[in-house]
């Protein structure tokens, strides 16, 4: 398993309970279309990917991010 | 996450269809039509418009004539009655003799007069800081001090639940924006830790919160915000002139007022005029008159409107009896809703504002207009300027109501609240 398929596997573990809508998750999955996250949601969402890998990411790059896949690179490049 | 609800930039993927109609031209209100439609929806019910009510008439602080009938105003953050002192019209009506009707110029060019030095310093007496500036209104104020002192590669660190004049000052400026859940002085802590050390970093807090109308922990937010070597900013718009031993805010009452950075203020509250202002002791705070362009590229405030100002902030600084007062009103309110049997926004009345938390829009709307019907005047406040996603009646008080009208009120509450079933 290569290190983007650890960071892959632990971010849709930490999709899993915002999942209300039981959607199949993958690379392309949409927050606001597929999961129709709100803000509230992306916020708390936000904070748990934040405090499991120890680090911020910030509402400029958070406007950058539309899928799942977007969300692994962006929290790879932050672990660094 | 593109998200449309706090953060105000549009995203680039609202997808706009062809517009209906019209040939080879995308209808830029096309992104509007959601919002159209549920407007719509509402006002098709026959319910008044909650967002076009008119004024005929005011008569007091607190009574006005609205949509033709004589109301108590319970919405308007005329925290201490200030529109209608004697003191403060006569100032104006001088202003307006002595220097005209407007300045027709910015700060740094044309348009300091007299009357904007002394507004400057009675802020500067008001809050014990060695520098003030007055800008044209508060919203201007958070827009510019924010977009100017946090620049690319520095950091803003901010409530969640900030007004929207922080987020578009943050919008408007090149640096990096975090948030936190609304105040949670462990989701600040854990976001400091985790910022470079050697970044410059503006961590943005209100006194009071306008939308619950609940106070924020500056006390600890501050000590943690210093050790991480932050600067701090705090907006203190629903605070000025009834909290603090001088009336100077949630920070003078939890005792950190000297390791605040930047308060920023409005005279469109509790000083019953319009306008904002930061102060500071920051040594070289002058420099902002020249590089913050909000205060730069705009005309300045009409002399009527510095004079009645700075009047005001002057009989803000001796008003015990007012202060307390609006404090009996806040406590009285509160406890007589609770009883009623409504959810309010805080446990415990907190500041003079006081949240009713309705189920939904469609029965707070409905709410409303049963208490415009009743006589009472009160704020509608909707998503996206609520938090949770929540709808609220926003009442805040008066020091100007009397104890019989707040008993009215609770009246008007009781018997809107059964027509409309939340009760």
């Amino acid at each position: 398993m290569t290190d983007r398929d650890t960071f892959y596997e632990k971010l849709t573990g930490l999709i899993e309970p915002f999942n209300k809508k039981g959607v199949d998750i993958s690379e392309t999955t949409t927050f606001a279309g597929d999961l129709e996250w709100d803000s509230l949601t992306v916020m708390d969402f936000v904070a748990e990917v934040e405090d499991a890998f120890d680090i911020v990411i910030s509402m400029n790059q958070q406007a950058e991010i539309e899928n799942v896949g977007q969300l692994v690179d962006a929290v790879a490049k932050l672990v660094g | 996450m593109k998200m449309s609800a706090n953060w105000l930039t549009l995203s680039p993927n609202w997808w706009v269809k062809p517009g209906f109609g019209t040939e080879n031209m995308t209808d830029l209100f096309s992104k509007f039509d959601p919002l159209i439609a549920q407007r719509e929806a509402l006002l098709s019910t026959g319910i008044t418009d909650p967002f076009s009510l008119v004024m005929q008439e005011v008569k007091s602080p607190t009574v006005a004539v609205c949509n033709g009938r004589e109301t108590i105003l319970l919405g308007t953050y005329n925290y201490m009655g200030m529109t209608f002192d004697d003191d403060v019209i006569a100032a104006g009506k001088k202003a307006l003799d002595d220097f005209g009707a407007g300045t027709t110029g910015s700060r740094v060019l044309n348009g300091t007069f007299q009357g904007h030095k002394e507004c400057e310093d009675a802020l500067k007496e008001f809050y014990g800081m060695d520098h003030a500036m007055v800008f044209s209104t508060g919203y201007q104020a958070n827009l510019g001090i924010i977009s100017t002192i946090a620049g690319k590669g520095d950091y803003i660190i901010l409530d969640i639940d900030s007004h929207a004049s922080i987020y578009d000052g943050c919008a408007m400026g090149n640096a990096e924006i975090v948030a936190f859940r609304h105040n949670d002085v462990e989701a600040l802590e854990k976001r400091l830790k985790r910022l470079p050390a050697d970044a410059g970093k503006l961590v943005v807090l209100e006194g009071v919160y306008s939308m619950l109308g609940d106070v924020a922990p500056l006390k600890e937010m501050i000590r943690i915000s210093k050790e991480h070597g932050a600067m701090v900013l705090v907006d203190e718009a629903h605070s000025m002139g009834f909290i603090g031993e001088n009336g100077r805010g949630v920070a003078e009452e939890q005792g950190v007022m000297d390791d605040v950075d930047f308060i920023i203020g409005t005279f469109s509250k509790s000083v019953g005029t319009v306008g904002g202002f930061c102060v500071s002791n920051h040594p070289k705070f002058e420099v902002m008159r020249l590089v913050c362009r909000p205060y730069v590229f705009t005309a300045s405030l009409p002399p009527s409107v510095v004079a009645t100002s700075a009047t005001s902030i002057r009989k803000l600084m001796h008003n015990g009896n007012k202060r307390a007062h609006l404090w009996e009103n806040s406590k009285m309110l509160h406890k007589g809703l609770l009883d009623l049997g409504f959810k309010l926004g805080t446990e415990t009345p907190q500041s003079a504002i006081i949240a009713v938390i309705m189920p939904d829009l469609e029965r707070g709307a409905m709410m409303w207009e049963a208490l415009l019907h009743e006589g009472l005047y009160v704020n509608l406040a909707r998503p996206p300027a609520t938090p949770a996603g929540m709808t609220l009646l926003r009442c805040s008080l008066c020091a100007e109501h009397s104890s019989e009208q707040v008993g009215e009120i609770l009246g008007m509450f009781e018997a809107a609240g059964k027509k409309i079933g939340i009760i």
